[in-house]
């Protein structure tokens, strides 16, 4: 098993950049997500990783050794791959045991080991059939299989629940996350599905446009999203982003939007007046009569646990979760609080979060 | 204004039957060349020039015979100092007061047909297919100039170039040798195997040999084990193509092959010059020459159509 570390790793097809400056360090046994909206460039960094592509610039490490020109096939990593990319012409047990093949491991080894491993992903009973007749989730299956019966230094996984349908993927983020506290090897997951990564990973690194955009843990990047577009992306609802106009001192614990105080986790950055956002994460927005950012309810939607009301505020809508029982007239006018110390600010021109007691990692209010 | 509802899924059992009264019709008439070859073959010489044509006829090996063996004309007393006839053929050649003077040159010149067809078939095919892979595969610089240059070799006439390649091939001592043919179908073959091998290599996703390349194979063996074996139904289109192009070659033939490297289509014209316009012999001649590419394209169909990946990629 082994850690990861990527330097600077850049890559540019052309004039068009695909990743910019990439820094990370994954450690031993530590399952990462790579997660962002699709193009951002997260399959070429895990190619770039496996060895399938050649960094533009910048430096892999793998166990401590410099492999960014090493080739695929000596590096030691296994590939699950966005289409599952099993052989055709060969049945489940050859496609499994097809990567041990060269590596000149006994006949009998090579049997034992096929079949633990169709064991741990419980493909026993298809070993002797063709992958072509298999269903997405056995393909998935034996696509694993082919990846842990190497025993290789780290797992590099493409999108691999891309293909299942929702029911499945849920069942197998679980056996997933299972087979890896089992196995305990070093992983790089791609995603675009904030929901696996927030199921499984261990950190996360967000990408957008080529660039890491935070690297954290999952909790770390849902309470304290780095710039707005972590903010916007993970979780769902998304967080509210209210824009309001303002310039913050250090050491401030309010801020003024359309007439109403609004209490923040104490300013630790000074900001000259600019175009500023607050977020909200809506379980942290809560309904009043009286007071509070003024608006209009403009729809309602019922989830059983709870419901998720959208208000129409002059600053755009808002939404909130609220309990289940309480009855929300659509049209009334109705006043936002928002829950003070989980609050963060976002500088509306770079998209960075503005420091504050809480996005300096304040601690957990429960 | 009404119009019937059109189905896309099942036709008409009206559209479907004159469709297929205009299939069989077209077998039909496509095939009659063919039964009249194979009929001729079997046909003496005499029956196979009556008017009108002899539908049913006393079938004969004289065409077999007159394809196989050369004879020479002997007086009838000659002829019966002879020792009794060995086979069928030395029996009807006498009966036409002929005698049986050797083999012919037609298994000799059959055999160079084989020799040239498959071996540029081969040559050409692996050649096409190394060609396509990397075209498909990596990065070649003015690849798309590269790819009509190699097509636009297919684009002339043979005729165009017959006379430069006859001065070649004189020059370099290629003219009348198998390896100056294979190396002369092969060239030409060559663009043709490199369009289509690159298309079929194309719809094999690369992640297969990515994938083996991450398990530790090196790109020659991924290619091989990994590549090859996808590619077969593509493979074997196009050795179908490119042996019928080799196989039926005419005016190549003619031009640049006259003794040891002859093939068969020039020589079987030959054969009417032989002792009178020999239709017999010719469409015997004709007839064996069919077989090997009927059997090849047989021998492969299954392959063709077979589905290129068995749906083993995601959709
Ligand atoms: N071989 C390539 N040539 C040119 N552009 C590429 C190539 N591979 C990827 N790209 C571009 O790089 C960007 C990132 O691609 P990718 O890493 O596949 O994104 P993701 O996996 O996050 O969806 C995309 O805009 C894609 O079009
Ligand atoms: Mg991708």
């Amino acid at each position: 098993m082994a850690d990861i570390r990527v330097e600077n790793l850049h890559k540019s097809f052309g004039d068009f950049v695909a990743v910019k400056e990439s820094n990370f360090t994954v450690a031993d046994g530590e399952f990462f997500v790579m997660l962002g909206p699709s193009g951002c460039g997260k399959t070429t960094t895990l190619r770039m990783i496996a060895g399938l592509e050649l960094p533009t610039s910048g430096a892999i490490h793998l166990a401590g050794e410099d492999v960014t020109f090493k080739r695929a096939s000596a590096r030691d990593i296994a590939f699950v791959f966005q289409l599952f990319a099993l052989y055709p012409h060969m049945n489940v047990r050859k496609n499994i045991s097809y990567p041990l093949e060269n590596q000149g491991v006994p006949r009998s080894e090579t049997r034992t080991r096929v079949e633990e491993a169709a064991r741990i992903l419980r493909i026993t009973h298809l070993l002797d059939r063709s992958v072509s007749g298999l269903s997405s989730g056995d393909r998935q299956r034996v696509a694993l299989g082919r990846a842990i019966v190497r025993e290789p230094l780290a797992f590099m996984m493409d999108e691999p629940l891309g293909a299942l349908d929702s029911e499945l993927r849920e069942v197998m983020i679980g056996e997933l996350r299972a087979l890896h506290d089992r196995l305990g090897a070093t992983t790089i997951y791609v995603t675009h599905d904030q929901t696996e990564a927030m199921a499984m990973a261990d950190k996360i690194a967000v990408m957008n446009r080529g660039s890491i955009e935070q690297f954290a843990s999952p909790q770390e990047i849902y309470d304290r999203p780095a710039s707005m577009f972590v903010a916007d992306f993970i979780g769902d609802p998304a967080m509210n982003l209210i824009p309001f106009q303002a310039g913050l001192e250090v050491g401030q614990a309010h801020v003024r939007i359309a007439g109403a105080e609004i209490a923040v986790p104490t300013i630790r950055e000074g900001v000259a007046e600019t175009h500023l956002a607050l977020g909200a994460r809506p379980e942290h927005v809560a309904l009043v009569d009286d007071g509070g950012l003024r608006g209009e309810v403009y729809g309602t939607e019922y989830l059983g646990t709870h419901q998720v009301v959208t208000v129409a505020t002059y600053e755009g809508h808002v939404r909130a979760i609220v309990e289940a029982e309480r009855s929300v007239r659509v049209g009334a006018n109705v006043g936002l609080t928002f829950r003070p110390e989980r609050l963060s600010l976002f500088d509306r021109g770079s998209g960075r979060a503005v420091s504050t007691d809480w996005s300096l990692g304040g601690p957990h209010h429960g | 204004m009404t119009t019937a509802a059109h189905s896309v899924v099942e036709p008409s059992p009206r559209s479907k039957a004159i469709a297929g009264t205009l299939v069989i019709l077209y077998a039909v008439i496509s095939m009659i060349p063919l039964v009249w070859i194979g009929m001729t073959a079997l046909k003496t010489p005499s029956d196979a020039i009556a008017y009108p044509p002899k539908i049913i006829f006393t079938p004969s090996m004289a065409g077999f015979c007159d394809l196989f063996t050369t004879q020479s004309r002997q007086t009838e007393d000659y002829i019966k100092t002879l020792p009794p006839p060995t086979d069928t053929c030395d029996e009807i050649t006498r009966s036409r007061g002929l005698v049986t003077a050797g083999p012919s040159n037609f298994l000799p010149r059959f055999f160079n047909s084989f020799i040239i067809a498959f071996g540029s078939t081969f040559l050409a095919v692996a050649l096409g297919t190394l060609a396509a892979y990397g075209f498909s595969r990596f990065k070649v610089p003015m690849a798309d100039d590269l790819l009509f240059f190699i097509l636009s070799t297919r684009m002339m006439p043979p005729i165009a170039v017959a006379i430069p390649i006859y001065l070649m091939y004189r020059e370099l001592g290629l003219s009348d040798t198998h390896l100056g043919m294979i190396l002369l179908y092969t060239a030409v073959n060559v663009s043709l195997a490199v369009w289509l091998m690159k298309g079929f290599i194309d719809e094999i996703p690369r992640e297969y040999e990515e994938a083996a390349m991450i398990d530790g194979y090196t790109r020659l063996q991924a290619f091989r084990k990994v590549v090859l074996p996808q590619a077969a139904t593509g493979i074997a289109a196009t050795a179908i193509f490119c042996l019928i192009f080799a196989w039926n070659e005419y005016a190549f033939a003619v031009l640049l092959t006259s003794g040891s490297a002859q093939t068969a289509p020039p020589f079987i014209p030959i054969i009417i010059g032989e002792g009178g316009q020999d239709w017999p012999a010719v469409a015997a001649g004709t007839t064996l020459f069919l077989i090997p590419i009927v059997v090849f394209t047989v021998l492969l169909r299954k392959h063709l159509l077979r589905g290129i990946t068995f749906g083993a990629v995601r959709k």
